[in-house]
């Protein structure tokens, strides 16, 4: 029986032969994606290359003049970097934070209970709640956090300030993407092999030279899973975050891809330059989710 | 016994069933108008009430008000609504979607065409000018019904202001004055401003009588209009917003009404804010304040002129079944009359749009026992609009309020002087007015 299997030949234990019923099973979530994902990225694959009017009365046809509009527009330029400047930041410092915290959290003889459930707070909030609790507790003359910082000589005014608007949204995407990460490195460490810790410990590995040598290589596959999560998350679940924060300013100093996508379809009724963006911005997740994959094949022999 | 109680009962049940039966289709043969609105909160019930008025006195039609968000979801709903072919009747569109609506030719039915048709008495002499101008055609025709109308005046602290021995500045050089002063005296900060862009950019060029953009604004065409933001008075304003934000005598706080705080927990002595705003100050403000003209430049021959409306109007949209449009005239009749003005304004702290609502509201006193209420009146009305102080009738124009909110944070951080700012403004400004230019109809 272990002989391998041609093409179209059923499973072994497979017990019906029709081509219909697996469809039919399949019909629902083909009918999702071919309603939410490949209808409106052919629209939007089409629309990239014509210029219209907002409602949809008369339109032509302009080949690549929107493709060429944002590549080369120094706005989009910016956005890119800023993006991925803030991408990077935001994944490296959430995971590293959400590491720390777990392996402090899961080192504590007791009371883990508590402080996971603290940790955890952060990742019930919608995006938009936890940018509104951060406007709240920054808002210059008002806020208390706002309060600290000039008590402390800062002279906070993020709506002026290009530095410390990009400072409040990054700590925030920080504070937000942290409670994520602790969970799956919580979740990560307790799955550890408890015989392998202990081998270690009895090779005299103790403390940092543990965590650095025996328990990060082994949480390997969770950092990959997180750094393509936190990324895709910092792409494009950002949106209600900056628009309550700053929205993108001052003076685009926070207008992120997704951000000035928003801005240029929802606002300026730009359509054309709107639908290259969104094509641009799957290229760019769907190369992530390519890297992921190839890495997890690689590192993480099934 | 206790069946004939059983029996009169069953009768009366039977007669209210019968009743109701033949009072629902009454009911249902109402034909609904769809009114989609961007009034949330207490403006959204104070809609309500206008609505229910009108319903009240119909027995042919009924309005029904949706609140379908702000003001940019509101018209991306009727946009995404008339594509798909259901649009509403009738939908609330603020200031600077006009020029999109406009140039939408086949997408609205013009107001005055409609009232025309309808046989419903109308004409734009029946509007406050400068609500009117802001909405009609190059003809002066209406092409939307003007709806809530607001306008930027100059909020201040009466008590800040008497400490520090100054009265409400009437010119832009009082207001640096006014600010030293202030400071001198203890305040942390002189003024900040609402709405950067619309007040410190748009409403300055009306108020000062300057062209903002050329072929008058772009009244006269859609074609070939470039801005006209790099003017001398526009640098020497942003060079003494930036001096000022320097020195502390102006704060910068942020779009829309975000600076408002800062005159509520009173760092900020004065506060430029639309008059709509009045409610919120009201209702914030734990000090005695007063409301005053916008401060204009006194070095500009001729300011201060008028300023412009902002707001939003309503347009009639196209493909609605041909039986609404009666009741759609009947409607914005009614929002017309004198009274619902009155009542309207009243309510809200909006100007009221018609002449007969501005007559009811002075005749029952109301502006005497509310002066504030009438400062924003006289701005508009200040002086007869010239032809590029009527409004602006640009496309991308939430686009082009943002490059000069920029431009206006980049030259207050320091980073870019007040006329490379402009420059950068015109220029990039013109990109998009002549991308507009060719997808909007021809003449106009």
């Amino acid at each position: 029986m272990g002989g391998s299997r041609t093409a179209g030949e059923p499973l072994p234990g497979t017990w019906f032969r029709g081509r219909w019923l697996p469809w039919l099973l399949l019909a629902p979530q083909l009918l999702v994606i071919a309603v939410f994902f490949l209808w409106p990225t052919l629209r939007a694959l089409r629309d990239a290359f014509y210029q219209g009017d907002a409602f949809g009365l008369s339109e032509e046809f302009v080949g690549l003049r929107h493709f060429a509009h944002t590549l080369g527009s120094a706005e989009y330029g910016h956005a890119l970097l800023l993006t991925l400047a803030y991408a990077l930041l935001t994944s490296a410092l959430s995971l590293a934070g959400g590491f720390a915290l777990a392996v402090a959290v899961e080192g504590l003889r007791s009371g883990r209970t508590l402080f996971r459930t603290l940790f955890l707070w952060p990742y019930a909030l919608a995006p938009a709640i936890s940018a509104a609790l951060w406007v709240f507790l920054f808002r210059p003359q008002v806020g208390l956090g706002a309060g600290l910082l000039e008590h402390v000589g800062v002279h906070w005014n993020p709506a002026l300030q290009a530095g410390q608007a990009q400072a409040l949204v990054l700590a925030t995407t920080v504070w937000q993407l942290l409670a994520y990460n602790f969970l799956f490195y919580g979740a990560a460490l307790q799955s550890l092999p408890p015989s392998l810790l202990e081998a270690a410990a009895l090779d005299g590995a103790r403390g940092w030279r543990r965590v650095r040598d025996v328990i990060w290589p082994l949480l390997a596959p969770t950092t990959l899973f997180l750094v393509v999560t936190d990324l895709t998350f910092v792409l494009f679940d950002t949106f209600g975050l900056i628009d309550v924060l700053t929205q993108g300013g001052p003076d685009h100093a926070t207008e992120t891809l997704v951000y000035k996508l928003y801005e240029d379809a929802f606002r300026n009724f730009d359509q054309g330059a709107a639908a290259v963006q969104s094509l641009l911005l799957m290229l760019l997740v769907t190369g992530l989710g390519v890297l992921q994959l190839r890495l997890q094949r690689r590192r993480v022999p099934a | 016994m206790t069946f004939r109680i059983a029996m009169r009962r069953f009768t009366r049940a039977g007669l209210w069933l019968a009743a109701s039966a033949l009072a629902v289709p009454v009911h249902a043969a109402r034909v609904p108008i769809q009114f989609w609105h961007a009034m949330s909160g207490e403006l959204g019930v104070e809609v309500q009430h206008l609505v229910d008025g009108f319903n009240a006195t119909q027995d042919r039609y009924q309005v029904i008000a949706v609140n379908r968000g702000n003001y940019d979801q509101t018209m991306l709903a009727a946009i995404a609504a008339f594509r798909a072919g259901t649009p509403p009747d009738i939908v609330q569109v603020f200031d600077v979607g006009t020029a999109t609506m406009m140039s939408a030719r086949g997408a609205t039915v013009p107001v005055y065409a409609l009232m025309q048709q309808q046989k419903q008495p109308f004409a734009t002499g029946l509007f406050i000018p400068a609500a009117a101008s802001y909405y009609a055609d190059a003809q002066g025709r209406l092409l939307s019904l003007p709806f809530n109308a607001s306008t930027p005046v100059l909020y201040y602290n009466k008590a800040m202001l008497a400490r520090a021995g100054v009265t409400p500045p009437a010119s832009w050089a009082q207001m640096g004055a006014a600010g030293t002063r202030l400071l001198a005296t203890g305040a942390k900060c002189g003024f900040s401003t609402g709405w950067p862009e619309w007040i410190q950019f748009e409403q300055f060029a009306a108020w000062n009588g300057l062209p903002y953009a050329s072929a008058d604004n772009g009244y006269q065409s859609f074609q070939g209009v470039h801005l006209l933001l790099d003017a001398p008075a526009f640098r020497k304003h942003l060079g003494d917003l930036a001096a000022w934000s320097r020195s502390g005598v102006f704060r910068y706080g942020g779009p829309e009404s975000n600076a408002l705080p800062l005159f509520i927990n009173q760092t900020c002595a004065m506060y430029l804010d639309s008059s709509s705003s009045m409610a919120a100050i009201a209702g914030g403000a734990r000090f005695p304040w007063g409301i005053a003209p916008m401060p204009h430049a006194a070095s500009v021959p001729g300011a201060p002129q008028n300023t412009l409306t902002g707001g939003a109007s309503l347009w009639v949209m196209a493909r609605v079944p041909a039986d609404h449009l009666a009741g759609i005239a009947a409607f914005l009749h009614y929002l017309m009359s004198a009274p619902v003005q009155a009542q309207w304004a009243r309510a809200t702290g909006y100007v009221p749009v018609t002449r007969g609502g501005y007559d009811a509201l002075q005749a029952s006193g109301y502006y005497r026992q509310n002066p504030g209420a009438l400062v924003a009146v006289q701005e508009l009305s200040n002086k007869p609009p010239l032809a590029w102080t009527r409004g602006l009738r640009l496309g991308y124009l939430p686009q082009l309020r943002q490059i000069q909110r920029n431009a206006l944070e980049a030259v207050l951080a320091g980073r870019q002087t007040p006329a490379a700012a402009l420059r950068q403004v015109v220029q990039q400004g013109d990109g998009l007015l002549q991308r507009f230019g060719e997808t909007a109809g021809g003449e106009r």
